[in-house]
């Protein structure tokens, strides 16, 4: 039983079915329940979470990983798998502290001020949530002084700053200035992107890593968070 | 089930309506003063049968002129079929062409002299002996019949290619004039499932190619159901002459009711009037006198309006296929086709580069589009030509199907309805209440339905151009895929019954 | 005065006027005489005919072909102007030959049996006789024996032998054996040219020279 529902999560997540009432990848599914209901019922029937997490969803996200390299998915399968992914983890937070399981982290992105472009960072936000990654959104055109203040008070490992204007770009540096000036830089990461965004550029504000696209964000916050553990 | 080409609802027209019915009507005239003059003596004798004036003209070659009334004309074009059923060997290639209906099929063609190899040598850099690129070299040579069985094979393979025209002139030791029909039908139909179109070089062996499609399809009433063979033939040269041979040519393939392209190749300002007026009424005269013939000979007999005008350039008075009139005329007369609803075969995609590359992309892309919106049935559209087609290039010819995949698919029609828009709406309304706001769910139902077209298959990687390398790979990886051959014991028959064939063509005896 | 003729004669080469009727590049000299009327003239006053043809006729080609080559003509002009040379010349033939003077010589041009195309043949026969040649133009689609027999009865220099299709330039090869066979093939130069043919074809059927189009079969005859 345990058993089963778990290797039903992790389907689902291959899928890419959050709710019963998704299509999925294959044909017949709707009506049958998806990652939610089914991650649901497993706490409700005493799974452990630990391996509702391991096993159901990260297994299903590596299932999907694999067959994004082997061109059988596409970016629009695999972020429906992410947000069922990132669902399925808003249920489990309120309980991970009580089964003593450390969240990978939490990380705070935002658009920078004056720039509405969230596309990019709502695909980040939805693969680092799909990666176990707790994400809080402040939105597009955040001022400066909120992002800071968010750091202050969410206390995140990331901070994540997107921008898609050549004319906007330099407000990420006017944040990491105001972090440094709030004695706040030393205790978060931050990774910038968005199209105008170069390595070079990154490197020149101070910022700890830059990420092309959605996959790099979300490999260059793995890198940098194994780095902090060692 | 015929092969679906593609549908071009609403083609591209530059002609008015008085316009087309001025290009006919000054035809008309033509063909009454000054008429054609024939150098061949039967083409005379059946239209003088049907009330046609004749003259008689002297000089070193016999020859008449000929004054084709209005009424003959009119009369031989509603004999003319509306719809050409063009058979294949795999009838899922079958293609079926009406005169009133601009579905497009994408044909290669014509025959060329020069085969064009491509290898890739390294280069390094000077400054920085670290940094190699490979940069294709392309070498011409002569072909032969091992080409054609080569290029047979991959136009197999090339998704986007509806039909075959031989591409490469075979020009072995051991071919000659009485030999090269039955060679290169055999190496074609051989290496290629689709349907085959071909000039022929020799009278005599039009009933040795016959003999071998009615042994692959079964038999004389077989090949009559399903035609995998037709026939090009430009019996008329511009301006207004019809040829001894080729009207010869042209007249024994209607007998045998068999499909025929009738096609001219006026160039303007050499064998046409250099002004758009001039060259299509004299095209349009040409191709009706030849359609006007064709209708004598058999009334009912399957033909194709053909076209392939060009314009001259100005500094050799050689073809110009690369011109942008080029394209013009080709439009104008798919129109004029469509005006008698008669089944196009119209030319594209000739360009006037030596080698593929920048300029060889923008000739033929450009005329490749716009003749192709103009809805043509039979689009000769020089797959892996170059020079005027005087040259055939593997590499050339996968690199052209990519972009008919892009243009077939940006003709297809647009899905604006009812139950469209509803469903967008139904997206819109629950979108906006999401905190993404992304449409990004939607994509997955239509991502393997074919409703979201590909990226150009050869993009190279960050600031590399590695097109040609990578249609180079490509190439190699349908040459390795296998074809369907004619079956062992027709190929025996086949051998057994027509003569003249190589016995190297042969694939169930090689190497024993 | 006769300088002055000559003078207009070459600028009528120049601008492609063969006859009174002819408009030419501009039309500066629209119903003035054109370069036939003028030889005429120029014969009339007893101008002599070299001078008409170095001054008059070959420097106004020599402009033609730099005009040409610097993109400011394109062919149609040059064969405006190559034909009107060549009506001079027709003009002028008599009396060279009745004065002893000797022509570049004589070329012989056909189309090869079963080709009917004849746009290049006729502008290397144009541009040939605009150059000076004695042009003898046999037509398209000429049997081989008809090829042979002049070269025999009419002895010309050079024969120049043209082909557009794949089908047809395999004639060239029978010519050129026939003119062995009749022992004649030592007394001319064959030229071979045409859309289908190549360097390679023209040297594996024993050919003299292949001329990709009418400046590579000038160049060739004036090495000669």
């Amino acid at each position: 039983m345990q058993e089963d529902v778990i290797s039903l999560i992790k389907e689902n997540v291959i899928q890419g079915r959050i709710t019963k009432g998704d299509e999925g990848m294959d044909e017949g599914m709707v009506g049958q329940p998806g990652v939610t209901e089914l991650v649901e019922q497993a706490v409700a029937s005493g799974v452990h979470i630990r391996d509702v997490i391991s096993k159901g969803l990260s297994g299903g996200m590596n299932v999907v990983g694999q067959k994004f390299e082997a061109g059988e998915y596409f970016i629009p399968d695999m972020l429906a798998s992410a947000e069922a992914v990132g669902a399925a983890m808003q249920i489990l937070q309120p309980r991970l502290a009580a089964s003593g399981i450390k969240t990978k982290g939490t990380i705070v992105v935002a658009t920078v001020k004056d720039d509405l472009h969230d596309l990019g960072k709502n695909i980040v936000s939805i693969l680092l949530r799909g990666a176990g990654y707790i994400v809080k959104d402040l939105g597009n055109n955040v001022d400066a002084q909120v992002i800071v203040d968010a750091v202050r008070e969410e206390n995140p490992h990331f901070l994540g700053l997107s921008a898609l204007l050549t004319s906007t770009m330099a407000r990420m540096a006017d944040v990491i200035q105001m972090l440094e000036e709030s004695g706040l830089r030393e205790q978060v990461k931050v990774i910038v992107g968005g199209a105008p965004v170069s390595e070079e550029f990154a490197q020149s504000i101070g910022a700890d890593g830059y990420g092309a696209d959605g996959f790099q964000a979300v490999a260059i916050v793995e890198a940098l968070a194994s780095d902090t553990e060692s | 089930m015929p092969r679906e080409g593609i549908l071009v609802d609403r083609p591209y027209e530059r002609l008015t309506r008085e316009q087309v019915e001025l290009i006919h009507q000054v035809s008309m005239q033509i063909l009454t003063d000054p008429g054609l003059i024939s150098f061949n003596r039967e083409a005379v004798d059946i239209l003088h049968g049907h009330g046609a004036a004749v003259e008689s003209i002297a000089g070193d070659h016999q020859s008449w002129q000929v004054k084709i009334p209005e009424q003959l004309v009119l009369k031989a074009l509603d004999n003319a079929p509306r719809t050409v059923k063009l058979g294949a060997r795999n009838p899922d290639n079958t293609l079926i062409m009406h005169g009133d209906e601009p579905r497009v099929y994408f044909i290669t063609g014509s025959e060329t002299n020069i085969w064009l190899d491509v290898h890739f040598p390294t280069y390094v850099n000077k400054a920085d002996p670290t940094r190699e690129i490979r940069i294709p070299e392309f070498k011409p040579r002569r072909g032969t019949v091992d080409d054609l069985c080569q290029s047979a094979h991959i136009c197999e393979h090339l998704e986007m290619v509806d039909g075959y025209i031989r591409t490469v002139n075979i020009q072995d030791r051991d071919i000659t004039g009485d030999n090269k029909d039955v060679n290169k039908f055999f190496a074609s139909l051989n290496n290629n499932t689709k349907h085959f179109m071909s000039g022929l070089t020799s009278l005599k062996q039009l009933d040795n190619v016959v003999r071998m499609a009615e042994l692959i399809v079964g038999g004389k009433k077989a090949l009559e159901e399903n035609p995998i063979i037709s026939f090009i033939t430009c019996l008329v040269k511009s301006p207004l002459q019809f040829v001894d041979d080729t009207t010869a040519t042209f007249i024994e393939v209607c007998r045998r009711g068999l499909p025929v392209a009738v096609s001219s190749s006026p160039q303007a300002g050499t064998t046409a009037p250099i002004k758009e007026a001039g060259i299509m009424a004299q095209i349009n005269a040409e191709v009706l006198a030849g359609i006007t013939l064709g209708q004598l000979v058999k009334p009912g007999t399957p033909v194709l309006y053909g076209s392939v005008p060009v314009r001259a350039r100005m500094d050799t008075l050689g073809d110009s296929y690369g011109s942008v009139e080029t394209s013009q005329y080709n439009i104008d007369c798919v129109q004029m086709a469509r005006f008698y609803g008669i089944p196009n075969y119209s030319t594209s995609g000739v360009c006037d580069s030596k080698i593929p590359g920048q300029q060889s992309s923008i000739e033929r892309l450009f005329s490749d589009i716009v003749v192709a919106m103009s809805g043509p049935q039979y689009l000769h559209c020089a797959f892996g030509l170059l020079d005027c087609n005087s040259v055939f290039c593997l590499l050339q010819a996968v690199l052209d199907d990519a972009h008919f995949k892009m243009i077939k698919f940006f003709l297809r029609q647009p899905r604006i309805d009812q139950p469209e828009m509803e469903a967008a709406l139904k997206q819109m309304r629950a979108v906006v209440t999401t905190p993404q706001k992304l449409y990004i769910s939607y994509i997955r139902p239509v991502l393997r339905s074919g409703e979201i077209s590909g990226i150009y298959p050869f993009e190279g990687s960050g600031e590399t151009d590695d097109v040609f390398e990578i249609a180079y790979e490509q190439m190699k990886d349908l040459l390795a895929r296998p074809v369907e051959h004619i079956d062992r014991k027709i190929t025996a028959r086949i051998f057994e019954e027509i003569p003249g064939l190589l016995p190297r063509l042969n694939v169930y005896e090689r190497g024993s | 005065m006769s300088k002055d003729i000559i003078a207009i004669i070459r600028e009528n080469v120049i601008q492609g006027r063969k006859t009174q009727d002819d408009i030419g590049i501009d039309d500066s000299l629209a119903g003035t005489p054109g370069v036939v009327e003028l030889t005429q003239q120029a014969l009339e006053r007893n101008i002599s005919p070299q001078g008409i043809i170095t001054e008059g006729l070959t420097a106004g080609m020599q402009v033609v072909g730099e005009k040409f080559s610097t993109k400011e003509y394109f062919i149609p002009d040059m064969l405006a102007s190559a034909e009107a040379v060549g009506a001079a010349m027709d003009i002028l033939k008599p009396v060279l030959e009745s004065a002893n003077v000797e022509t570049k010589g004589k070329f012989a041009i056909a189309t090869v049996k079963g080709d009917i195309h004849d746009i290049g043949k006729n502008i290397v026969a144009i541009l040939l006789k605009g150059a000076g040649y004695e042009v003898h133009d046999l037509g398209t689609d000429v049997p081989t024996e008809q090829v042979v027999e002049f070269v025999r009865e009419e002895k010309p220099g050079y024969l120049g032998l043209s082909a557009l299709l794949t089908t047809t330039m395999i004639e060239m090869g029978v010519v050129i054996k026939a003119l062995e066979e009749n022992k004649l093939r030592s007394s001319v130069k064959v030229l071979v040219g045409g859309a289908a043919v190549s360097e390679e074809f023209a040297q594996e059927i024993g050919a003299d020279a292949y001329c990709i189009d009418a400046f590579a079969a000038i160049k060739v005859l004036e090495g000669y």
